[in-house]
């Protein structure tokens, strides 16, 4: 539907569970002369992503979805991506890593590809996912770096909510054209992804241009300049659908909060509902909801939890050896603001586990009891629910 | 069309003072297949000896747009090319991938196999210098018997080299020949004819080189010859499925004529340490191949006149 909208010109996907709907979908409305769009049934996800990072080179509005194995098997090709400043937009249905094998969600995948130099969006709900993938698009076309729109696989990807869909004619005057960097042209030919070297250099004409490392610093500052962007354009997209979805972070009943359940992704809606409840026992709680993990909403963290005494990072992926990604960052981002809170992380819901909201409030309740501030916060990361 | 040295365009669209080293095979190769598409190709390359002799940033040394792509991602790669070229109806351009024969017969062939299944409309072009040059002279799939590589450096490589266009010819595509850069003209007819093709087209192009196969710089084109007239190397083309011997192995075959591979082994160091024995194995090897290779070749001619007996005569 979003690839429908956003009139995506060359997709290209492989099937992995949770993602195949995605990929079927794709085959069923080219194949049926539904959706004017190239769509190249590949054999591999390193050649989806070879696919459509060349297709987005020569010009053309590039889409692909992926999940797992699939993801970590384009890795090679996710810094080659980004790398070459291609504004491809790719849907990761998170799932499970292996070994050993497991079909079912959490964020690991996505989160392991944290240092490819691609944005990384996750959505809440059905509803966000595709309004995401279309801004995604306005986002990447404007600073020439990929995002990849991440939500929760079977959670989101195999559930049915009712959706708005946004009228093309909206779309079509929210997202112009792809203009890419470069037009591929015979008469004024072009090396692309050359080798560079350690220093810059001399062009032809005597004119300094770049090394490997002014490349790399580059698309740091994309990324860094994308922040503002990913806020623009949801406020842009609220204007004309109505809908807005929080820009780089969103918050919930934070602002006389003692407590802030930090989460990513569909973990949102249950902290929400659990939120809901502890306010009905007379639990100061709120939700900070992360929307972009990269770039990351420092700013925008610590003015969220401008109120809050406690911080509680409920997450689906685990640093070996460190914490939950998540708290590491939200640590990071405290650190040097005025706000000295304690950070406190969980590991939740890795390869399916059921995550009850009912589970996440009685963690805050026990943070918010006698003994919350033992100093757990520079400790190790807790499970939740381990048998 | 037999194409003759006044046929070739004079532009030139791989310019000298390039990286190559000196004597190599792949450049002077390189060089003419630009000229057969007239500069009209978007070529995509993978890591290896062309990455290099393409240039440093930002200097190039290719007159053709050019896209760099990972090692296994070629024939991907082409066909996001080819899929992005189309979505933006634009038919100006032959996509031409390029890879070495590491990239192709070993890392690349998942996604070259994927490109040809997919009937992906491109030139595909191999260049087989039988090793991975460009990290340093490492053993490939592709590596003949016997060669001393960094990778196989006491014994030589003890394995005989992968059949790569057999197995391209496996894939039911339009076109499969192979070729080499000591026969400019041979491999200027066959990207003329490639050229005109749609679909996949497969081209495995020899290409001799001087310090990986450890010869003279100045003997790059005698060494690919010799190859050819030892029929270690044998040039033909399969055209929808009919195969053919042409230029020098065609010749060779009406005459009945191949040299013993000795001639061309001891011309490099790679060889140098061949027992008596290895040498027997390897012209018995290069003997039956060339043997299959005549029986296919003889066996094409008899379909050939099989089908002008039943044509209607005229009049
Ligand atoms: C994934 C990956 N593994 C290894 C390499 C290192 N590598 C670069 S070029 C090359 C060998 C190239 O050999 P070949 O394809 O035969 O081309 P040639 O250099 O001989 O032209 C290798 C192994 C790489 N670039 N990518
Ligand atoms: S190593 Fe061989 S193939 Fe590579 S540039 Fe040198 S001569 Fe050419």
């Amino acid at each position: 539907m979003a690839v429908r909208l956003c009139r995506v010109q060359v997709a290209s996907a492989y099937p992995i569970t949770p993602q195949s709907p995605v990929s079927e979908t794709l085959a069923r409305l080219v194949e049926s002369g539904e959706l004017a769009t190239e769509f190249v049934d590949v054999e591999s996800e390193h050649s989806a992503m070879a696919v459509v990072s060349a297709s987005s080179l020569v010009g053309a509005r590039s889409f692909t979805a992926t999940s797992s194995q699939g993801l970590a098997y384009m890795h090679e090709m996710l810094h080659w991506t980004a790398g070459a400043r291609l504004p491809v937009v790719m849907a990761c249905v998170n799932r499970a890593v292996g070994a050993p094998w497991s079909i079912l969600n959490d964020q690991q995948d996505s989160i392991s590809q944290r240092d490819t130099g691609w944005m990384q969006m996750y959505a809440r709900d059905n509803q966000e996912i595709l309004d995401t993938i279309i801004q995604a698009f306005k986002i990447a076309e404007s600073v020439y770096v990929p995002v990849m729109v991440c939500y929760d696989g079977f959670v989101l990807s195999h559930t049915n909510m009712p959706v708005d869909i946004p009228s093309q004619a909206d779309v079509d005057a929210f997202l112009p054209p792809y203009k890419p960097q470069y037009v591929i042209d015979a008469a004024d030919p072009r090396t692309y992804n050359a080798v560079t070297l350690a220093n810059p250099r001399r062009d032809a004409s005597g004119l300094m241009r770049q090394g490997y490392m002014e490349f790399r610093q580059q698309l740091h500052e994309a990324l860094e300049s994308a922040h503002d962007r990913i806020k623009q354009v949801d406020q842009e997209f609220a204007a004309v659908f109505g809908r807005s979805h929080g820009g780089m972070a969103w918050g919930y009943s934070l602002d006389d909060a003692e407590i802030a359940m930090v989460t990513m992704g569909s973990l949102g809606m249950e902290a929400t509902v659990a939120v809901d409840r502890l306010r009905q026992r007379g639990c100061k709680a709120g939700v900070l909801g992360i929307r972009a993990f990269r770039p990351f909403p420092k700013g925008e963290v610590i003015e969220l939890l401008r109120s809050a005494k406690t911080a509680v990072v409920f997450e689906k992926d685990i640093s070996y050896g460190s914490e939950g990604a998540v708290c590491s960052e939200l640590k990071a981002a405290l650190y040097g603001s005025q706000a000295r809170i304690p950070v406190h992380g969980y590991i939740v819901g890795l390869g399916g586990r059921d995550v009850k909201a009912r589970e996440l409030e009685a963690v805050v309740e026990g943070l918010t009891g006698a003994g919350a501030m033992d100093g757990r916060q520079n400790g190790k990361p807790r499970w939740l629910s381990l048998g | 069309m037999k194409a003759n040295v006044l046929d070739l365009p004079e532009k030139e669209y791989l310019l000298a003072g390039n990286r190559g080293c000196a004597g190599c095979g792949l450049s002077l190769a390189y060089r003419h297949i630009l000229k057969a598409l007239e500069g009209k190709a978007l070529v995509t390359v993978t890591a290896g000896c062309l990455t290099v002799i393409q240039g440093m940033y930002p200097l190039t040394s290719v007159q053709v747009p050019s896209v760099n792509t990972p090692f296994a991602s070629v024939g991907s790669a082409a066909s996001g090319l080819v899929a992005g070229l189309r979505a933006l109806r634009r038919k100006d351009l032959i996509v031409l991938a390029f890879a070495g024969d590491g990239a192709t017969c070993d890392m690349g062939i998942q996604a070259l196999s994927g490109a040809a299944d997919r009937a992906t409309d491109f030139i595909y072009i191999c260049d087989d210098n039988e090793g991975y040059m460009n990290t340093g002279t490492q053993r490939s799939s592709s590596t003949p018997f016997g060669a001393i590589t960094s990778t196989t450096p006491v014994r030589g490589n003890m394995r005989f080299a992968k059949d790569m266009p057999k197995i391209m010819e496996d894939h039911n595509i339009p076109y499969v020949c192979t070729t080499s850069s000591s026969y400019p003209l041979d491999l200027y007819e066959k990207m003329r004819k490639a050229k005109d093709i749609k679909g996949t087209r497969y081209v495995h192009l020899y290409t001799p080189c001087p310090p990986g196969w450890r010869f003279p710089t100045a003997q790059t084109v005698r060494v690919g010859k010799l190859a050819v007239e030892t029929a270690m190397v044998v040039l033909y083309e399969v055209r929808d499925g009919v195969f053919r011997l042409t230029g020098p192995s065609k010749k060779m075959a009406e005459e009945g004529k191949t040299r013993p591979v000795t001639d061309y082994l001891r011309l490099q160091g790679r060889f140098a340490k061949l027992t008596e024995q290895d040498e027997r194995r390897i012209q018995d090897w290069a003997t039956r191949r060339w043997q299959g290779y005549l029986e296919r070749d003889s066996r094409s001619k008899a379909a050939a006149s099989d089908v002008d007996a039943q044509e209607p005569s005229e009049g």
